[in-house]
C-alpha cells in the first residue's frame, strides 16, 4: 500500500501506452502487406516537435522489445543533435541497449540515410518521413493523390522527371527520388540521397517509414523490389563524387562536404561515421586524415564519436564544426536542388 | 461471468503482447517463415493458446472482431476475448477487421470478407487461422515480397479449395484479406502478396 511517488509517474514501457501500439502495429501489418502503400494512422503526439522523427519514434516505440539493440543514425551521423534525443530518449523510456555499430543493432532509426554497411536480416530499418506522398508537390489534394494510387496513374511522377531533363540536360532529382515498389505503388523513400536507392532494392532487412505529422506508415518487405523511376534513355544514376573520404579514403560510399574556414577550405567525409570509424580503425587513411590518430576504440555506446576528437587533433586546420549543421548543406557540392520543404524531418 | 473468462489472459501485457506483435511482424515481413511464439495465453477451447495470443496483441474497442461458429457458439470463448481485448463482435464478416476462425475446413469464401476499397486497400480484414499445423498439410510453394527465391509452407486444415481462392485474393490486389496462420509450432503469415503454387503444378 505504499506506493511511492516514483512508482506511480512512470511512463508505460516504449512511452506510447498499449492501445496505441496496437493501433500502430496493426497499420504495420496492413503496411507490410500492401507495400509501398501508405496506410493512415493516429499520429500521437510525441513529446518532441513534429520534424523531429515523430513518425520514425513512434514506429520504433511500436516495435520495440527489451532484447532489441538500437541505433540511431542523422544524415548517416551517430552523433548529431537528433540522432542523440532520439537515442537518449529511447534509453530513458525502454531502457533498452543502444550501439552505434551498424551490424550489431536489431533497430536502426534513421533520418535520410541507409548505413554503408550492407544490412542483414532480422534487423527493421525504420525512417523518419517527412512527406510521405510522393506527388504531393505535383498534386496538392489527398483525394487525388490517393485517386492516384488507386488507379496506378503516375503518368505525373515521370512528366516531373522530364521536366528535369527537359530543363538540365539530365533528371536532376537527387534525393527522395521516387521508386516503384514490386510493380505497383511508386513511394517516397524519405529524403535519402538517391545514392541509397539501389540498397533499397531487395534487402534483407525490413524497412519501416513513420510519417509523425503526416499520420501515414509504410514499409518495404524484405526481398522486394524497389526500382527508381528514369527512362530507357536517361537510366537512373546515382552520386558519383571524384575524390573519396578525406579522413578513411572510402571510395563508392556518400561523401558530406564539411567547410574548414572561410577561405574556401573544405574536406568531403562519409556521412555515415560509423562506417569512417571502422575503416579507420582497420588502418585505412584519408589523405586529410591526422597523423598520429589517438587509437582509442569507438564506444560502443551511445556518446559522441571518438572522430570529433581526432579531427581537433589534425595538425593543418581547425575544423570550426566537424559535422554540417543540421538543415545546412548537406554536401552541397552533389545537390543541384535541395528544396527547404523537403528539409523538414 | 466465470473465472474462466478472465484468467488465462497475459502475464506480462506490455512485454507479452510486444514479442508476439514481433513474431506476427516477422512473419509478415518473410512469408513462410514460422516464428515461434510460446503459450503465452491459456484461453478457453476452442481457441488455441497461440490464437488468442494473437488476438490480444492486435484487438481491443476499435476492431470489430469476427468469430467462426464454432468460436460464435462457445460461450466462455467470447467472454474471454470480450474480458481480456474488449474487442466488439462483428455483425457480418465484411465489418470485420480480425477474424478468429478455429476451423479453417469449414470457412467460408474469403471474398465475404472486408477486402478494403482500392484507394484503402488496408481497410480489409486480417484473418487468424488457427491450425494444427504447419509442416504437415500438402506442400504450397510461396513466392513474392519477403521471400528471397521460393519458401515452403504445408500447414493444415486450410479452407476448401484454399490454392484457388488465394490466386483469387492475390488478383484483387492491392485490395484483399491477409492470414495469420496460429499453429502450436508458432506463427506464419501469408499476406495478400504472397504467390502460392502447389507442388504439382
Amino acid at each position: 500500500m505504499n506506493i511511492q511517488a516514483t512508482d506511480i509517474a512512470t511512463y508505460n514501457f516504449a512511452y506510447l501506452d498499449e492501445q496505441t501500439k496496437r493501433m500502430i502495429r496493426r497499420a504495420i501489418l496492413k503496411g507490410i502487406a500492401i507495400p509501398g502503400y501508405q496506410v493512415p494512422f493516429a499520429s500521437r503526439e510525441m513529446p518532441m516537435p513534429y520534424g523531429w522523427g515523430t513518425g520514425g519514434v513512434q514506429v520504433t516505440a511500436s516495435i520495440i522489445g527489451p532484447d532489441d539493440i538500437l541505433k540511431v543514425i542523422d544524415q548517416g551521423a551517430d552523433d548529431t543533435t537528433n540522432a542523440v534525443s532520439i537515442r537518449a530518449f529511447f534509453k530513458k523510456v525502454a531502457d533498452v541497449a543502444v550501439t552505434t555499430e551498424t551490424e550489431k543493432a536489431t533497430i536502426i532509426q534513421t533520418r535520410h540515410r541507409i548505413p554503408e554497411a550492407p544490412l542483414h536480416a532480422g534487423q527493421v530499418l525504420v525512417y523518419q518521413v517527412p512527406i510521405p506522398e510522393p506527388l504531393r508537390f505535383l498534386e496538392p489534394r489527398e483525394t487525388e493523390t490517393r485517386k492516384m494510387h488507386a488507379l496506378e496513374e503516375y503518368g505525373l511522377m515521370h512528366v516531373k522527371l522530364y521536366e528535369d531533363i527537359a530543363r538540365h540536360g539530365h533528371i536532376a532529382t537527387t534525393y527522395a527520388y521516387p521508386v516503384k515498389v514490386e510493380g505497383r505503388y511508386v513511394m517516397d523513400p524519405s529524403p535519402t540521397p538517391k545514392f541509397d536507392n539501389p540498397k533499397m532494392n531487395m534487402s534483407p532487412a525490413l524497412q519501416l517509414f513513420g510519417a509523425g505529422r503526416e499520420k501515414r506508415i509504410y514499409a518495404v518487405p524484405p526481398f522486394t523490389k524497389v526500382v527508381s523511376l528514369d527512362f530507357e534513355d536517361h537510366p537512373f544514376e546515382i552520386q558519383k563524387f571524384d575524390q573519396p573520404c578525406a579522413l578513411c579514403g572510402a571510395e563508392q560510399v556518400y561523401l558530406d562536404e564539411v567547410i574548414l574556414d572561410d577561405k574556401g577550405g573544405h574536406m568531403f567525409v562519409c556521412s555515415d561515421t560509423d562506417h569512417c570509424e571502422k575503416r579507420r580503425e582497420d588502418g585505412h587513411r584519408g589523405h586529410m586524415a591526422p597523423e598520429n590518430e589517438s587509437r582509442a576504440s569507438p564506444s560502443s555506446s551511445a556518446g559522441p564519436s571518438p572522430r570529433k576528437d581526432g579531427e581537433e587533433e589534425a595538425p593543418t586546420l581547425t575544423p570550426p564544426s566537424p559535422r554540417p549543421l543540421r538543415g545546412e548543406g548537406k554536401g552541397e557540392g552533389q545537390h543541384q536542388t535541395f528544396e527547404k520543404s523537403r528539409e523538414a524531418e | 461471468m466465470e473465472t474462466q473468462a478472465i484468467d488465462g489472459g497475459f502475464a506480462n501485457p506490455v512485454f507479452d503482447a510486444q514479442a508476439v506483435f514481433r513474431a506476427v511482424m516477422d512473419a509478415m515481413a518473410r512469408p513462410g517463415t514460422i516464428q515461434p511464439c510460446g503459450g503465452l495465453t491459456v484461453p478457453p477451447a476452442p481457441l488455441s493458446p497461440v490464437a488468442g495470443a494473437v488476438a490480444l496483441t492486435f484487438c481491443d474497442n476499435d476492431t470489430p472482431l469476427w468469430l467462426d461458429p464454432a468460436l460464435q457458439a462457445s460461450a466462455a470463448a467470447k467472454h474471454w476475448l470480450g474480458f481480456h481485448s474488449g474487442s466488439p463482435l462483428a455483425h457480418t464478416p465484411a465489418d470485420a477487421q480480425f477474424a478468429l476462425v478455429s476451423s479453417p475446413a469449414e470457412l467460408i469464401a474469403l471474398e465475404n470478407f472486408a477486402q478494403g476499397t482500392q484507394e484503402y486497400p488496408d481497410r480489409s480484414t486480417t484473418l487468424i487461422l488457427q491450425v494444427t499445423s504447419l509442416s504437415s498439410g500438402e506442400n504450397l510453394l510461396l513466392e513474392g515480397p519477403g521471400i528471397e527465391k521460393a519458401a515452403m509452407l504445408a500447414p493444415t486444415p486450410l479452407p476448401r479449395h484454399f490454392v484457388e481462392q488465394w490466386k483469387q485474393n492475390r488478383a484483387r490486389f492491392p485490395r484483399g484479406v491477409d492470414v495469420i496462420l496460429a499453429a502450436p509450432e508458432g506463427i506464419a503469415c501469408l499476406p495478400r502478396t504472397t504467390r502460392i503454387k502447389t507442388m504439382e503444378a
